[in-house]
């Protein structure tokens, strides 16, 4: 497994989804007439201002304020441990904690078993390039609309008097309208699977389609069923990507609150969703504990999803 | 797989392929077709008549917050934010040609962008425009916070791009006289013209419909993702969905105004008889 990996790094590949700034080291050696050194510096100057400037300054904002007093009107600077404490003191974080974490499982292993399908297809089963862009710009459209109309599209789907159970009524497959359809667990898993499962198409088909075919056709020629194929080259080349977009899916859903909000119907919880509460309350350093909290722990599970697959090759 | 003859495992998946398109596409194509819902109808169906009712109440102040106003903030704003994440994306691309020293803690500063939970870029300049004391607006603070979603886009296309770019076509022009200027802008930009075309469409229709970094940093005045989404807790008519029709329809528009000016330029690329760009595109 390690040669099939090892080959596919080594050749020199098209295209990768997100190069990391080694790509620059390919570079040639300094042609006379070249620009100056000091140009890259100032045309990475405004993306280093810019995010300097709104998000890392925001965020180290956060973890003071979170040291911050307040009360109900207003925040006192200080220095206590009290937000902490109540957050990581209080019954109610850890369960939604769970919550929110089971959400995660459960949309991760859909997005994942779609995305890796619908990219398996396009990749290797589309013939033309043209084709593939077309079927892939079908995919990426309603990526580019809005989140909020999407969820609310479900609505007339899945609602009491929607069109599913006006399906299912007519069917004879029940007598009354199903409730859980809309406003429950299932419709919060449902429009994050809708949302989120691009994010797992594009960087797991970036990952297929730069294997090399000679390796697919190796296996064949040496008697690989096409399913030992898939299990030992295709899957194990397609890992980066596999990773990549475990990273985008989970980050999004820990940090989702309004598909929880809109989807539920008020009736169930997620981590944002509690921040979002004490912010509509002002209690704006609660929610900045809250946030230091979140942020470790995304950080945390994307580590570990780096533990387990190596993207900088990737990069 | 890369058979001849297409087996069962090709229509298999690619029925797989019809029902995820259906599962993406359904359940939009339902509420445009209940936003033009009779005067009388509500939010599911049967449809009750044919009516453009929901359409006209969208002007109607009563009805929607600031329907108007909303949508000509989300419009300013979403051309701000394409024309800064085309600019400083396409200066980064090319800073990260070369190598330079900061730039690996810069790209996963870019990359950090991506993986914060938005509402905490929302919290913490919401929180910061407090602290120093400036009034957050949507032109200012909201601003910022949509660049920082936009920018790692747009940064990893550039550098996509830039990857495989043959830089055989700039030493061309530099043999052959060209100034770093003249070679910037009559070789490598309208070789990458249709990425940076790319990166304008993420920039605009991410920040249209970005609801969750505008929530505590749009100030005032709201912008159109924060109306809808009070709308869904207070709107029990199908203005709702003709509010749904009207930015999916723009979103669109957008889409594919983007995709069209590309297909002109690769035609015209060809048209015009150059061999610039091929193997790069």
């Amino acid at each position: 497994m390690t040669t099939v990996e090892e080959t596919a790094v080594l050749a020199p590949s098209a295209a990768p989804a997100a190069p990391g700034p080694k790509a620059a080291t390919r570079r040639p050696t300094k042609l006379p007439g070249e620009t100056p050194a000091f140009v890259p510096y100032l045309q990475a100057l405004p993306l280093a201002l810019i995010l300097g400037f709104f998000l890392l300054v925001p965020i180290i904002t956060i973890v003071v304020v979170s040291f911050w007093d307040y009360d109900f009107a207003r925040v006192i600077p200080d220095f206590i441990l009290t937000n902490y404490q109540d957050v990581l003191g209080s019954w109610v974080t850890w369960k939604t904690y769970l919550n929110t974490l089971k959400y995660t499982a459960i949309v991760w292993a859909i997005t994942l078993s779609i995305g890796f399908t619908v990219a398996y297809f396009l990749a290797f089963y589309i013939r033309t390039a043209t084709m593939q862009t077309v079927l892939f710009l079908v995919c990426t459209v309603p990526f580019l609309t809005s989140n909020i109309i999407r969820m609310i599209s479900w609505i007339p789907f899945l609602g009491r008097n929607g069109l599913m159970n006006g399906f299912l009524q007519s069917i004879g497959l029940v007598d009354q309208p199903v409730e859980w359809l809309l406003y429950s667990d299932f419709a919060v898993v449902l429009a994050m699977v809708h949302l989120y499962t691009l994010f797992m198409v594009t960087p797991i088909f970036n990952s297929l389609v730069r294997i090399d075919r000679a390796l697919i056709e190796a296996a064949r020629d040496n008697g690989a069923s096409a399913f030992q194929t898939l299990v030992h080259v295709v899957i194990p080349l397609a890992k980066p990507g596999i990773a990549i977009g475990s990273i985008f899916v989970v980050t999004l859903i820990m940090a989702d609150f309004s598909t929880v909000q809109v989807m539920s119907g008020g009736q169930s919880a997620s981590v944002a969703l509690m921040m979002r509460n004490q912010m509509s309350l002002l209690q704006y350093p609660a929610a900045a504990a809250n946030a230091v909290v979140l942020l470790v722990v995304v950080l945390l599970m994307v580590a570990a999803i780096l533990r387990v697959v190596d993207i900088r090759k990737e990069l | 797989m890369l058979s001849e003859t297409r087996g069962w495992g090709f229509w298999l998946l690619a029925a797989f392929f019809v029902l995820f398109v259906l599962f993406l596409y359904g359940p939009l194509s339902t509420i445009v077709l209940l936003s033009f819902q009779g005067e009388n109808g509500g939010l599911t169906f049967p449809m009750n008549g044919f009516s453009f009712t929901w359409f006209g109440r969208l002007f109607e102040t009563q009805a929607v917050g600031d329907f108007g106003g909303s949508f000509r903030r989300s419009l300013s704003l979403g051309v701000m934010v394409m024309a800064v994440t085309v600019l400083v994306s396409l200066l980064a691309g090319l800073a990260f040609r070369r190598r330079f020293r900061a730039s690996t803690p810069l790209f996963y500063l870019a990359v950090a962008s991506l993986i914060v939970p938005s509402i905490l870029i929302s919290l913490g300049i919401g929180l910061l425009f407090q602290v120093i004391g400036i009034r957050p607006a949507w032109y200012s603070s909201a601003f910022g916070a949509h660049l920082t979603w936009t920018l790692p886009f747009g940064l990893l296309i550039m550098l996509a791009v830039f990857n495989r770019f043959n830089t055989a076509y700039e030493e061309a022009a530099r043999d052959l006289g060209a100034s770093p200027w003249q070679t910037f802008r009559f070789v490598v930009l309208p070789l990458i013209l249709p990425s940076l075309i790319g990166v304008a469409l993420f920039g605009f229709t991410l920040s249209y419909d970005e609801f969750a970094r505008t929530m505590m940093t749009a100030g005032t005045f709201n912008t159109l993702p924060l109306e809808i989404y009070a709308m869904t807790t207070n709107v029990t008519t199908p203005v709702l969905y003709a509010l749904g029709t009207v930015t999916t329809g723009l979103s669109f528009l957008v889409i594919f105004t983007a995709l069209a000016v590309v297909l002109v330029l690769q035609r015209r690329r060809a048209r015009l008889g150059s061999d610039a760009g091929k193997g790069t595109l």
